[in-house]
């Protein structure tokens, strides 16, 4: 893919919340771009600020955030639009689903009416076509019995159902980009394959792109072209998916690939791990590297200056002064021999 | 370990039925949830057992049988040999001492207005009432450290821990009476990725340590994979397939175990680009009002109309892995003429 057309350019994006005593920083200084067509997955632990960031791209944070930078969509700054401008896009051009659809569906209305409303609104559609349309989209997600479902409310749908109406609802005015927040979390495995599969096959069809935010690596190596990992508000490393599951360059996304059990016929006696834990956002901001106090490579200069996202290779980019070298088997201390034998090693 | 040769835990169609209220009429015949459906099975001291199912499929209230926290309404539990199945709650509870459990959500499982040395110290309190205070602290803060805990944290409360902190809160309050069994409730799926991998260890470390057996629901069949060494798939309250891990991951016979295993994420682009996976259609079933026959025949990618009919036994097929399936059973019927022949 090269990428000389960017869709949705994201520059410097800042989010702090403000509380009683002070500003909790939740982004600080996100920039990245989408490319059409392009499935981008956001990878992180809580308070990343993976789904803030998302948030900030529909308009969509708590009235205490505070939000600086760019977000630049089709010749449009996303952040400097009045509410009226924002409500033209909103659910036309840029779409979004969320993790529970309970809670995003209206329980008062049924499936028919919420569908067809976006229609009406944002085409100007008559209430017969705007059925109509709505029909043949819960039809083309895969919703059996569609007609009768048209008139059922949300509770009376299982999650995996709920989770294909909200998916239907962001696809009838064919968004230019689909925002999807932990879209299959809340679902069981087999539920998860049938709606992953269901939204690679949309995207394919329609050229809609794609921001997916997700926690589950197995989610993004399934879906997405490129990857951003995050911690603490910040890039950690932007990568190609294959590039970044084979060769991951940032201590955090190694620590992450290796603490994760896997399904192999060979048995792992014990799970490589990251130290402590992710430190919650909090009022008194950090210089340096967020990820510093938790990395096995750290030198004096990551607990003073956060790396810059530089270029490391062609379309990977890595926050970090001691990025591990491309190959794999690194000729530096022991995390690079633990790389290579996690499948084979005894105790830790 | 003495005794190895006695099950710590077995259960012998095992069965939780709930009322679910009348049917559609106020007179109507009363409905049931066929919660868990005829589960057995034996767990020897030290090992440890992987229940794997999606939600709805009866893990956490099997989990919750086999302690006794919930009623059986049929079949039979025996703990260490002996028959508890209409034991009175007062002569168990002597007994509840070497059977513990730990939760999914760390903090929700924690007393909030009791420091974590008191949280600790209770089982002890409770189950040896003879121990004086200063007894009881050095139990309490041997146990702290064999979970991972500073002892100095001793007199905090456990909002001031992060998640896997209080989690080990909960493994050290489960180990210190030194129980035969712990049930682990989904213990890791509330916990961020990279703190998940620390608590899975502990309790690997922990069984090495003090040969507990553990019973380690999840619906997370990485992680089931990883810790396990049996694994009992559930589907609908029915034991679909139990094996040992190995031979599960390496032959999965019963369908279901094909489809879960195949649905699982890889987090590998390029495996996951080559692999031909079964997606399985549609939802799980109500379990008021499962399906005839075998349970799993109405998203099962291979069903004949035998399977609507005949509920299908949980059948050995050497190796001890059993699978209940109809269509199993058939080709390891025609493999064995074949084989004849």
């Amino acid at each position: 893919m090269n990428g000389d057309q960017t869709l949705l350019h994201v520059a410097d994006l800042r989010i702090g919340f403000r509380v009683p005593h002070g500003m909790i920083t939740a982004v600080d200084g996100l920039s990245f771009t989408l490319r059409p067509g392009e499935v981008l997955g956001i990878v992180g632990e809580s308070g990343s600020g993976k789904s803030q960031a998302l948030l900030a791209i529909m308009g969509l944070l708590a009235s205490n955030a505070r939000v600086s930078g760019q977000i630049d969509f089709a010749g449009r700054d996303l952040l400097s639009l009045t509410r009226p401008a924002l409500d033209r896009l909103r659910g036309s051009d840029l779409a979004m689903i969320f993790q529970d659809p309970m809670t995003s569906l209206n329980p008062y209305h049924r499936i028919g009416t919420q569908l067809a409303e976006v229609l009406i609104k944002h085409k100007g559609m008559g209430k017969d076509d705007a059925a109509r349309a709505a029909l043949a989209m819960l039809d083309r997600v895969r919703i059996p019995d569609a007609k009768r479902r048209m008139r059922l409310y949300p509770h009376e749908l299982s999650g995996g159902m709920r989770q294909r109406v909200m998916i239907a609802m962001a696809l009838l005015c064919q968004p230019r980009i689909l925002l999807a927040d932990e879209p299959t979390t809340a679902l069981d495995v087999t539920v998860q394959a049938q709606i992953l599969s269901l939204m690679q096959e949309l995207v394919r069809d329609t050229g809609t792109s794609v921001v997916i935010v997700t926690h589950d690596l197995g989610v993004v190596a399934e879906t997405c072209d490129r990857v951003m990992v995050l911690y603490g508000g910040r890039v950690m490393e932007r990568a190609d998916v294959d590039a970044l599951f084979e060769a991951p360059r940032h201590p955090y996304t190694r620590g992450l690939l290796e603490a994760m059990p896997r399904l192999s016929t060979v048995r792992q006696k014990s799970l490589k791990v990251i130290p402590g834990a992710p430190k919650a956002a909090s009022v008194t901001a950090v210089p340096g590297c967020p990820f510093a106090p938790r990395c096995g490579r750290r030198v004096d200069r990551c607990v003073q200056v956060m790396p810059p996202v530089e270029a490391i290779d062609i379309d990977h980019d890595v926050a970090c002064y001691k990025p591990y070298a491309s190959s794999l088997v690194e000729v530096d201390g022991p995390a690079a021999d633990d790389r290579v034998s996690t499948d084979l090693r005894g105790g830790a | 370990m003495t005794a190895t040769d006695t099950p710590v835990l077995s259960a012998k169609n095992l069965k939780v039925h709930f009322p679910a209220g009348a049917g559609s009429q106020w007179f109507g015949p009363r409905l049931t949830v066929k919660a868990v459906d005829g589960v057995s099975f034996d767990l020897m001291p030290g090992e440890i057992l992987g229940v794997i199912g999606e939600s709805g499929c009866g893990k956490s209230t099997l989990g919750r049988a086999l302690l006794k926290l919930i009623p059986a309404t049929g079949g039979e539990i025996a703990w260490s040999g002996q028959d508890v199945t209409s034991l009175p709650e007062a002569a168990l509870r002597q007994r509840r001492k070497d059977m513990q459990i730990i939760f999914q959500d760390p903090l929700a499982s924690l007393d909030p207005r009791m420091t974590i040395g008191q949280i600790i110290g209770q089982p002890l309190k409770t189950f040896e009432p003879g121990l004086t205070r200063k007894q009881l602290e050095v139990r309490v803060v041997e146990t702290m450290r064999q979970v991972g805990l500073n002892p100095s944290m001793l007199h905090r409360y456990p909002h001031e821990f992060s998640g896997g902190q209080c989690q080990r809160i909960g493994i050290g309050r489960a180990i210190i009476t030194r129980p035969k069994l712990i049930v682990c409730d989904e213990p890791v799926s509330a916990l961020d990725m990279s703190i998940q991998s620390h608590i899975i260890n502990l309790l690997i470390r922990l069984r090495d340590e003090l040969g507990m057996a553990l019973i380690f629901i999840s619906h997370n069949m990485s992680v089931v994979q990883h810790i396990s060494d049996r694994i009992l798939v559930l589907y609908l309250g029915k034991e679909m397939e139990i094996a040992e891990r190995d031979a599960l991951f390496a032959r999965p016979l019963h369908p279901y175990t094909k489809a879960l295993l195949s649905a699982v994420p890889i987090p590998d682009p390029k495996l996951s680009r080559q692999r031909d996976r079964v997606i399985l259609e549609g939802d799980t079933p109500s379990p008021i009002t499962p399906p005839s026959g075998c349970v799993f025949r109405t998203r099962c990618p291979i069903a004949i109309d035998r399977c609507a009919v005949d509920v299908p036994p949980l059948l050995s097929y050497g190796n001890d892995q059993r699978a209940a399936c109809l269509r199993t059973n058939e080709a390891a019927a025609a493999s064995l003429a074949d084989g004849v022949a």
